[in-house]
């Protein structure tokens, strides 16, 4: 995974958000644990200070939890996996339809632009 | 817990007022960046915090007690120019600096000078200037110290080297202390600052959570300096 950070913006927040896909994805396992702290922080270039942090507002919102003594693991709880992964798809799928508009095509225009470029893939 | 405090300091030249009224706190397990253009004091508030030069007026403690034989061993401190001897090899400076530092880690110093591919044996003045300064970064960050104080560390290196030197600090970060940079070059060190601390013709002008501005005003670091310090 390339760590790449925007400064404009709460580095945290962006770890949360790229933390949050390697668990939707599959890459931190339902129940897995997680590396450390100081290991994470160092794989992704950042402070220990705001990886601690990420990872806080990541058990805030149950998709952590810790294990007294053993470190913090990916909940089991495949629902809310599920529903981050939805919540996730659709945010995406805001974002196409958005920049779509802006360029001044329709709903349908752009959904046909959106065949079209499947065969690119 | 507070590390350093600075309570109404004032440090003058001559008649020059060089800093004014700075109240400062730093605190354990952080990493705050000293930010401002060039002669606004930063470097003068570092030598007074390691007892390189006093105060004019006010008061500096270090754990709570004045800046002093005491204070030197829990400071590491990286200074803008070097006071290393070229003439030594890499084994000699090493010696030196464990006859100078109870809390100095050779092996520690060993192992990240391994990681540079630099060889024991061979003399600062044959290094070039990046090289130099990853040497001596490695030997300020070899101490067990509770506050490293790091006066312009990635300032005469290449983009792939302030990466490697940016890591280096990183890694040998702990929570029980606390890493103050002093820099220009803000775009490449501010994702790793907690705090910024922005210092401006002597005065302290903004001390905040880099996050926290980030988030406050939809800006890097880098922009915000470049907004409070416009020409």
């Amino acid at each position: 995974m390339n760590w790449v950070f925007d400064n404009e913006r709460p580095i945290y927040l962006q770890l949360v958000e790229q933390l949050k896909i390697l668990i939707i994805s599959g890459k931190f396992k339902a129940g897995e644990k997680l590396p450390s702290v100081r290991d994470l922080a160092f794989e992704t270039h950042v402070n220990p200070n705001t990886m601690q942090k990420a990872l806080n507002e990541l058990e805030n919102s149950k998709i952590l939890y810790t294990q007294r003594t053993s470190g913090k693991f990916v909940t089991t709880d495949k629902k809310l996996l599920e529903k981050l992964k939805n919540e996730l798809a659709l945010k995406y799928g805001k974002q196409f339809f958005e920049n779509m508009n802006n360029l001044g095509f329709s709903y349908d225009e752009a959904i046909e632009y959106l065949k079209k470029s499947k065969g690119e893939i | 817990m507070t590390l350093v405090e600075c309570k109404n300091l004032y440090k003058n030249y001559g008649k020059r007022e060089v800093l004014k009224n700075i109240n400062l706190k730093i605190n354990k397990g952080k990493i705050y960046g000293l930010l401002g253009p060039n002669g606004s004091g930063k470097t003068t508030l570092i030598k007074l915090i390691n007892d390189l030069l006093v105060p004019t007026n006010g008061t500096i403690l270090i754990n709570g007690k004045n800046p002093g034989i005491e204070s030197k061993k829990i400071i590491s401190y990286l200074p803008e120019r070097t006071y290393l001897n070229f003439d030594m090899k890499i084994s000699e400076t090493i010696e030196y600096f464990k006859d100078f530092y109870d809390n100095f880690d050779e092996k520690k110093a060993y192992e990240l000078l391994k990681r540079l591919n630099i060889n024991k044996d061979d003399k600062l003045k044959t290094m070039s200037k990046g090289t130099k300064e990853k040497v001596q970064l490695v030997l300020v960050m070899s101490r067990k110290a509770d506050i490293y104080i790091l006066d312009e560390p990635i300032g005469g290196v290449d983009p792939a080297s302030r990466d490697y030197i940016l890591d280096t600090i990183l890694k040998n970060f702990n929570d029980n202390a606390s890493i103050i940079i002093s820099t220009h070059l803000i775009s490449d060190v501010e994702k790793v600052l907690d705090d910024v601390i922005f210092i401006s013709d002597g005065k302290i002008i903004l001390n905040e959570s880099a996050d926290k501005l980030r988030n406050e005003r939809k800006k890097s670091i880098d922009a915000i300096f470049r907004e409070e310090f416009k020409c």
